[in-house]
């Protein structure tokens, strides 16, 4: 283990380098982290797993990063030890939060390009946000061992985009660790250093926090100014709170404990609060003793893009989701939710978050991390309806949309860039097409790749656009899209019935063109979905009070079992017993039993366009017309 | 209490591609457990059986009803079954005017055969003729001729034998129009009862594979509802109502052992994976020793082997494959394999779902004694108006919808007395 000199508090700013490593996901991001920290010597090769900053369990299974974490790496070059600062970043396109606010703690950015893919949509918006974040940009070719690898031919991409010499474009390997020695010492040679006040009041700003159960709220921080003493009180100048930290330190690669963190410095703080509401992520951290006056600029709030319920498959567990949720929050500040009650899946909550995969992500880790079984409705965006009367709404779930006559609908619009293969053109504009998409410019970034610039509503994009797009282009396109305003369009409400009582979780809010489409495949699969019951099930999709669908569910005619003779008893007893249990776990809808497996599949994005479902939906548009 | 007993034989010279019954195709499993030497097993096993009941305090009255069941009782040798019904008379004794019945598949009896049972002291047979259909016979893997059928239940009827035939209706394939012709060619025979039952299909038989592989069918309730419905109009018609869910006769010519199974009575299984239910026992009561793994969870103790405190009744059955049952018995051990006790939460399940198959209906006086509540009158009015029962207050007796729908009856029964 390497022994490190310049020790945290008393480092001089002059040599220490805070860089992040910016990409498009999959593009090995988290595996030249890893060489790196193994060649500063912190990790033995003994403790070295893949992916070692990335702790969550799902981010090894999904091989993605999803928190950023901050290590102290030492590194010496012409003799002298420098003090890198890395921090490893989200590349996924609802993680631009994330990114942002790691990009706000580094004076340089790496940008990690794959040499077997070349520039990806979130690899420009990444640098886009790494030069408005004023950083020095470190371009790198990764996977270089791989025979597909075309360096030459990416680096002419890079070169092009960044308006360098292709020559500066380093070419390294995480794999096998080829370049990544030149890498730190380039990082040390053009990243600039901190240049805080080190003699000023201190300030340090919070890019993050994480909730450990065993010592409440762990704090990231980024020493702006001054010096913070571990037995120094200290104040968070946005909520106006003082505190007495348990613990300073620096992560190299565990939680070390230290005396003290110096301007220009990257650590953490525990404070031993378990208050979710005491850690504000973008909030300024000043001494008690000698505070500072002024607080840093705030972090831009990320506000969600995508709503969607989140409700206990049994209503007992309501008080735990609230506490995951609670916990979440803490190192998710762009989660954001509120209670809401469905008729039909009972007390849950209303989500908002970044994107789909935000949204996965958190499903997914309340039901691994909290052990809790979840239904989620399907996600929309929000909507501002106008009545007739002027009155006007803001529509965060469909259920809440308005009766009556309504003069104008407004909803959220993106401008999305997708790159892909020029022979993808036709069926990405077709896609896109499809989903109401306004095309704007196209460019060609090389000679067979293009990059295609659409405005088009969010709700189209927060569904399964990303899926369709992946499927239509053999995986080889990208999507990156930012908000760029709203327009007003023509929506309607679509309802469904189950024997006439409207189920609100199965509402929607889609383009009028859509509506039949929606109308028809949810009755289909509602009428596959729900078995077969002792009466006839009408299921049937309005708009307002016109039926635009329906699908009937037959009634029972049989449910017995044939023989019962002295052997059958015990089995057949045992089946009664299982089935008994089994309508446990049915949510009554008036009479209907309808199974939780029934809301999970119904509610889930999967493409069902068959030929039956075609015809039906042509057919209804027809007799409406 | 009525004692009746049912002995298994697990032989069959052909194997069904429907069946999940207990049976193979080998004739000498070895052990002693082979076709000839199956009699004699079966004799050792009743009087294991019997010393067990003794030892326990356990006296049934005289045995009323016999049932040879399988597989193919028919393979054993004629003097065989009926060896076996004296032994059970030396054991325990029969009443007078005893109901003795042996499962026949057409192929392997003839007039002679018959005679022999007759003289033996048997009264019914029950033919396995499932269809008079050939193409359904072949999907059933059956390998008798519609004929044989015909032949053997008018050699049997002049014996004076009581005859029943047992058919299958929803096999893949089979029309409306070809379980008609069955249905008729059935009553035909003039026959005092008739079996019919849906095809169940399970999967690990081979024609289950077969249907989820896509390569025959799916059985479709609709289908067998029609049938169903078809059958038991067919049947009145001609005089054979209804007794229970799937089995019609003519008044007087039910067949009393398996009416014993539902009325909950007591019997003793014989043979590889035969099921026995001994009701009413007391608390000193000790499983017999030897091989059976015990459920635990139901009360049991490896250790004490004794009922608890809430049980006075077990279902019990015993060791399925030939060859460990036959080395039981020759252990001098009862082969029980397994038993579970039957707490009162179970019985009242096992008294309302056997109950309400039959046309004499549920006891609901009977049955709130089991429960020790009284039925709200409000679920039988509701059970009445969604047509699933009959009008009565005393007894609860499916109609036809019910009968169709009987799980349903049986689950909102138990709800309502479940409910506090």
């Amino acid at each position: 283990m390497a022994v490190q000199h310049n020790q945290p508090g008393f480092t001089d700013q002059s040599l220490i380098r805070n860089f992040c490593i910016i990409a498009h996901i999959d593009h090995g991001k988290s595996t030249v982290a890893d060489r790196i920290l193994q060649l500063s010597g912190i990790v033995s090769d003994r403790e070295m797993h893949d992916q070692f900053l990335d702790r969550m369990d799902i981010e090894q299974e999904r091989g993605i990063t999803i928190k950023s974490q901050a290590v102290r790496v030492p590194w010496i070059a012409d003799g002298k030890e420098y003090t890198l600062g890395m921090i490893d970043t989200p590349g996924h396109v609802d993680f631009t939060y994330e990114v942002s606010r790691a990009l706000a703690a580094c004076e340089g950015a790496v940008l990690l390009v794959d040499a077997t893919q070349g520039i990806e949509a979130q690899t420009l918006s990444n640098l886009y946000m790494a030069i408005d974040h004023d950083l020095t940009i470190i371009p790198v070719l990764n996977k270089i061992d791989l025979p597909s690898a075309e360096p030459d031919k990416h680096a002419k991409e890079i070169a092009g985009l960044l308006g360098c010499p292709e020559s500066d474009i380093l070419r390294v390997s995480g794999k096998t660790g080829e370049g990544i020695r030149e890498l730190l010492d380039r990082i040390v040679v053009e990243v600039p250093p901190p240049h805080g006040d080190a003699r000023a009041p201190a300030r340090a700003m919070i890019f993050d926090s994480v909730y450990d159960s065993y010592r409440g709220i762990v704090t990231y921080i980024r020493m702006i100014d001054g010096e913070i003493k571990s037995r120094q009180k200290i104040r968070m100048m946005g909520l106006g709170t003082v505190h007495d930290p348990i613990e300073l330190g620096v992560i190299s690669p565990d939680m070390t404990p230290t005396k003290a963190l110096g301007a220009g410095e990257v650590g953490y703080v525990i404070t031993g609060v378990k208050d979710v509401g005491q850690s504000k992520v973008g909030d300024t951290i000043t001494t008690e003793q000698d505070p500072a006056t002024t607080a840093l600029p705030g972090y831009r709030d990320p506000h969600p893009m995508v709503y969607a319920g989140l409700f206990p498959v049994d209503n007992a567990d309501f008080p735990d989701l609230r506490e995951a949720l609670d916990k979440l929050k803490l190192n998710d500040a762009a989660l954001i939710y509120e209670p809401e009650t469905s008729v039909a899946l009972g007390f849950g909550f209303r989500c908002g978050f970044l994107g789909l995969l935000h949204m996965e992500i958190v499903a997914e880790r309340l039901s691994r991390e909290f052990d809790l079984d979840l239904i989620s409705t399907a996600p929309n965006v929000t909507y501002d309806v106008t009545m007739e009367d002027g009155k006007v709404h803001h529509v965060t779930n469909p259920s809440e949309f308005p009766d009556g006559k309504v003069k104008k609908i407004v909803e959220p619009v993106v401008s999305a860039d997708i790159i892909t293969p020029k022979e993808f053109i036709g069926s990405v504009m077709e896609l896109c097409q499809d989903h109401r998409g306004q095309m704007g410019t196209m460019e060609y970034i090389s000679e067979d790749r293009v990059e295609m610039h659409y405005t088009m509503p969010l709700a189209e994009i927060v569904f399964d656009f990303f899926d369709q797009l992946k499927s239509r282009t053999k995986g080889y396109a990208s999507l990156d899209y930012h908000e760029s305003g709203e327009q007003s369009a023509d929506l309607v409400k679509v309802d469904i019935l189950i024997q006439g009582e409207k189920v609100d979780a199965f509402s929607a809010v889609v383009h009028r063109d859509k509506a039949y489409a929606y109308g028809v495949m949810m009755t289909k699969k509602l009428r596959e979905l729900i078995p077969r019951q002792q009466f006839e099930i009408p299921i049937q999709a309005a708009i307002g009070s016109r039926i635009i669908a329906r699908e009937t569910i037959r009634a029972l005619r049989k449910d017995v079992l044939a023989k019962c003779y002295g052997g059958d008893i015990t089995r057949k007893r045992k089946l009664l017993e299982k089935q008994k249990a089994g309508k446990k776990r049915m949510k009554m809808l008036g009479r209907v039993e309808v199974p939780q497996e029934a809301f999970i599949a119904a509610l889930s994005t999967d493409d069902s366009t068959d030929r039956d479902t075609r015809d039906k939906i042509r057919a209804a548009a027809k007799k409406d017309s | 209490m009525t004692f009746g007993l049912y002995i298994h034989v697990p032989f069959c010279l052909k194997r069904c591609g429907y069946c999940d019954f207990n049976t193979y195709t080998s004739m000498d499993m070895g052990e002693g457990a082979s076709v000839d030497h199956y009699a004699t097993m079966i004799i050792e096993e009743m009087a294991l059986l019997k010393r067990w009941q003794e030892r326990n305090g356990i006296t049934p009255e005289p045995i009323s009803t016999i049932f040879f069941g399988g597989g193919t009782p028919t393979v054993l040798k004629a003097f065989d079954l009926v060896r076996m019904v004296q032994t059970a008379e030396h054991e325990w004794g029969i009443i007078d005017n005893p109901e003795i019945t042996t499962e026949a598949n057409p192929d392997t009896v003839d007039a002679a055969y018959l005679q022999t049972l007759k003289a033996g002291g048997f009264t019914r047979i029950s033919f396995g003729m499932q269809s008079a259909v050939p193409h359904v016979l072949k999907t059933l893997d059956r390998t008798h001729t519609p004929e044989n059928v015909v032949t053997n239940v008018k050699a049997a009827q002049i014996l004076g034998l009581e005859c029943s035939v047992d058919l299958i209706y929803g096999t893949p394939g089979e029309s409306i129009d070809d379980w008609k012709t069955s249905v008729r060619s059935a009553l035909a025979m003039e026959p005092t009862h008739i079996s019919a039952y849906a095809l169940t299909l399970e999967p690990t038989t081979p024609m289950g594979r077969k249907v989820d592989y896509g390569i025959l069918p799916k059985p479709n309730d609709d289908d067998e509802a029609e049938k169903y419905e078809i059958a038991d109009s067919l049947f009145s018609a001609q005089g054979l109502e209804w007794y229970e869910i799937s089995n019609w006769a003519v008044p007087g010519h039910e067949c009393r052992h398996n009416l014993g199974y539902w009325r909950n009575i007591d019997w003793a299984g014989l043979g590889p994976g035969a099921h026995s239910h001994f009701s009413h026992l007391n608390a000193s009561t000790t499983l017999p020793q030897g091989a059976y793994a015990v459920d635990d969870h139901d009360g049991f103790t490896r250790q004490h082997r004794r009922l608890p405190e809430d049980c006075s009744s077990i279902r019990a059955w015993d060791i399925r494959h030939p060859r460990r049952w036959a080395h039981t018995i020759h252990q001098g051990n009862v082969p029980w394999q397994g038993a579970e006790t039957l707490n009162h939460h179970a019985t009242l399940e096992e008294a309302i779902m056997l109950g309400v198959r039959l046309r004499e209906g549920l006891d609901v006086a009977g049955i709130n004694a089991i429960a020790g509540k009284q039925l709200q009158p409000g679920i039988l009015h509701a059970l009445h108006a969604e047509g699933l029962i009959e009008r009565q207050t005393s007894t609860i007796v499916p109609t036809l919808h019910g009968r169709l729908l009987n799980d349903i009856i049986v689950e909102k029964l138990l709800d309502a007395y479940m409910l506090e």
